[in-house]
């Protein structure tokens, strides 16, 4: 819960008054609020913490990251609770 | 070496881990305060491939560990009720509470919720005006934005259906009460570095002049741990107390201001209990005034809450830093992850979770480091 993990924005859009977009963790497309980033722009790689863009990253370190990441599995774990999966660290 | 392979970049772990032991010439106690680094220490074995001078000691930064029992029941009385959908990141689903875990409310027929983000639950609110939707608002600095910003936009929204049972923790008071305890050993801190994303850095100038202590701020990657370490037993050996940013590349002095303006906006200081450790003045972070009627505890009556910690578990010394995991004797006996008599062993983040899930069974094994 607490990981950060860097993803990269593909796209932002208004969400109910609220600044959202879409960010790829490696394949994994999630919606995250870029609300607390006013000057992030597509293409910009990003930390997102529960759903949240906390910091911006440079794109070798975000794709560093990303690929320690894939190795440990880590991303699937953090990333993979939706609605209603059942829990697991 | 046992573990060097697994690094990112062997030869730079390789290299740090020798500049660490060329430059150690005396014991020195470092606390690494997030959990996710402590992770990262057990499962690439960083403990036992530094010199034996270095004892690192498991810091409290697992919010899912220290979540205190009281709001544990208190989130389990609330799922309990028909009328409430819980949603909850899913670390907290097995956190035993005094008699039961979420996960049990949620079989014998609760609608307790995984979500990813806390705006999911407000989503959920606002979809179904016929359920009181909770959320569950706990973690450290890094989640608070995203919870803070829930509340804004159920406010935004006119939701009357949503509030949020909030149980905040913030890191520098922790590192206060750690380096003003009285059996303290810890001698220079790592400080979480996605923590220090969202606030930055000017809250830690004070504590290392206050009691003359390292602290690095570090990211939470095997390298950068290391790099961590190699950082604060430099300034240990020259005799040195400073503040330094070993995460500079996700870390900016100022933090993240619009973050920091919405959790003022937010919330406000109160003090909190820490699972394992007790009260902690101004350590946590509570709704204000003005967004009280978000606040879950008030909205539903819960009663009287009677808590009961597991006489056996020892998390509390853990948590301080006094034991490590492998010393409780409950470990890996009476307490495993599938069955957790404590709130570190639940979470991936907990120490005694990490001991485990790394097969650290006996005390104080080290490896033999050749090469
Ligand atoms: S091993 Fe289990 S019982 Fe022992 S301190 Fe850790 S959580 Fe508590």
């Amino acid at each position: 819960m607490c990981l950060g993990i860097p993803g990269k924005v593909l796209a932002i859009v208004e969400d109910g008054g609220v600044r959202m977009g879409k960010v790829d963790f490696d394949g994994i497309v999630k919606d995250v609020c870029l609300a607390y980033l006013p000057d992030i722009q597509v293409g910009d790689y990003t930390i997102v913490h529960v759903g949240f863009a906390i910091t911006q990253l440079d794109e070798a370190s975000a794709r560093e990251s990303l690929a320690l990441f894939h190795e440990l599995g880590i991303l699937e774990e953090e990333l993979g609770a939706s609605e209603d999966t059942e829990a697991g660290p | 070496m046992k573990y060097l392979d697994e690094y990112r970049d062997p030869e730079l772990a390789a290299r740090l881990f020798d500049e660490i032991r060329r430059i150690t010439t005396r014991p020195w106690a470092i606390m690494e305060v997030c959990g996710g680094q402590t992770h990262s220490i057990i499962r690439n074995g960083i403990d036992q491939l530094l010199p034996a001078e270095i004892e690192l000691i498991h810091g409290p930064g697992c919010p899912v560990c220290v979540t205190p029992l009281e709001v544990i029941d208190k989130a389990l009385a609330i799922a309990a009720r028909p009328e409430v959908t819980f949603c909850s990141f899913g670390d907290m689903l097995r956190v035993p509470g005094s008699s039961q875990d979420l996960f049990r409310v949620k079989s014998l027929g609760g609608d307790v919720r995984v979500v990813y983000s806390p705006l999911d639950a407000v989503k959920l609110a606002q979809q179904r005006p016929d359920r009181e939707v909770v959320f569950f608002g706990i973690g450290f600095e890094t989640t608070a934005p995203a919870n803070a910003m829930a509340i804004v936009q159920a406010e935004r929204l006119g939701l009357t259906n949503f509030s949020m049972l909030v149980s905040h923790v913030l890191v520098p008071p922790a590192i206060s009460a750690i380096m003003e305890a009285p059996r303290n050993r810890v001698q220079a801190f790592l400080a979480a570095g996605h923590v220090c994303s969202v606030m930055g850095t000017w809250q830690y100038g004070p504590l290392v002049e206050r009691y003359q202590v390292p602290i690095v701020v570090t990211g939470f990657e095997p390298l950068d741990v290391l790099e961590g370490i190699r950082r604060a037993v430099t300034q240990l050996e020259a005799g040195r107390a400073e503040l330094e940013n070993a995460y500079a590349r996700a870390v900016r002095p100022a933090g993240n201001q619009p973050a920091q303006a919405v959790l003022d906006q937010v919330f406000e200081l109160t003090d909190r209990g820490w699972r394992g450790i007790g009260s902690i003045p101004q350590s946590g972070w509570r709704l204000r005034e003005r967004y009280r009627r978000f606040d879950a505890e008030a909205r539903f009556d819960v009663g009287h809450i009677h808590t009961a910690e597991s006489p056996l578990c020892h998390s509390g010394e853990v948590l301080q830093g006094l034991i490590k995991p492998n010393q409780c004797p409950a470990f890996g006996t009476q307490c495993t992850p599938r069955n957790p008599l404590g709130a570190t062993m639940v979470s991936s983040e907990g120490a005694c979770a990490a001991y485990f899930q790394y097969g650290r069974f006996i005390p104080s094994e080290r490896v033999e480091v050749a090469g």
